[in-house]
């Protein structure tokens, strides 16, 4: 079974879970399952749109999904998906 | 909510935005929950990664670096807790900007750097709508506002 760790600020939206088991066979399905589990998760993964928030990565194992195939990436068994926040802001 | 910080904090705060002035400061805020309240413990300077051009008023943290950020607090029993981040020349509250890019739960410490020198600290939660940010009371500022 592959899991997916959620980082700290998202944490209070899964129960406070840090590693949630998953069973799917793409990134994709998996992002669906973590949201289907813990609803209020949808609105800080996605945006109203349905696309991934733009702060949002996705590291499978060491790999950062985009340079793999997006949310189409095959997950493996053991396979450990990673959601790492992009933290940005600034003054203007 | 109460944020918590030491005044040895403040001061570290303090420094590493004014080295990094007329960029932008970033860095994450390693603590403690004590009850509603959040206390900073340690404070972890982190690369603006933005496009350079652009470093006076964005900041970037490199995702790569947050997961290491996230182990480093995990190894000091900590949490990340929040985000530091200046603002030159600008005052101490979150932009448009800030607001697309927040995330929940974390408080987001914003220090104004005028001409230099630190001069005010605010910090920030988002609301659970994602709409708007609600300011957060902080103790442990004298030591900074005496400098």
């Amino acid at each position: 079974m592959s899991s997916i760790r959620v980082p700290t600020p998202l944490r209070p939206y899964a129960d406070g879970n840090k590693e949630i088991p998953v069973e799917a066979k793409t990134v994709g399905q998996a992002l669906n399952q973590l949201t289907e589990k813990y609803p209020s998760l949808q609105p800080h993964l996605f945006d109203d749109s349905g696309e991934l928030r733009a702060y949002v990565n996705l590291f499978l194992n060491d790999e950062d999904v985009r340079h793999l195939q997006g949310t189409a990436t095959p997950l493996g068994n053991s396979d450990r998906l990673t959601i790492v926040p992009s933290i940005a802001g600034g003054s203007a | 909510m109460i944020l918590r910080l030491s005044p040895a904090l403040v001061d570290q705060f303090a420094e590493h935005g004014q080295q990094a002035y007329p960029q932008e400061a970033a860095g994450l805020l390693l603590g403690v929950m004590d009850g509603q309240d959040r206390v900073v413990e340690h404070m972890l300077p982190m690369p603006n990664t933005f496009d350079e051009a652009e470093r006076g008023r964005r900041y970037q943290i490199d995702p790569r670096q947050m997961i290491e950020a996230e182990a480093r607090a995990e190894a000091l029993g900590l949490e990340i807790i929040g985000v530091f981040h200046t603002h030159p020349d600008h005052p101490p509250v979150p932009s448009a900007f800030d607001l697309e890019r927040a995330l929940p739960w974390l408080v987001y410490l914003i220090t104004s750097i005028e001409d230099g020198r630190a001069v005010e600290h605010r910090a920030w939660r988002l609301d659970e709508a994602r709409r708007a940010f609600d300011e957060i009371q902080l103790s442990g500022l004298p030591a900074l506002e005496d400098s």
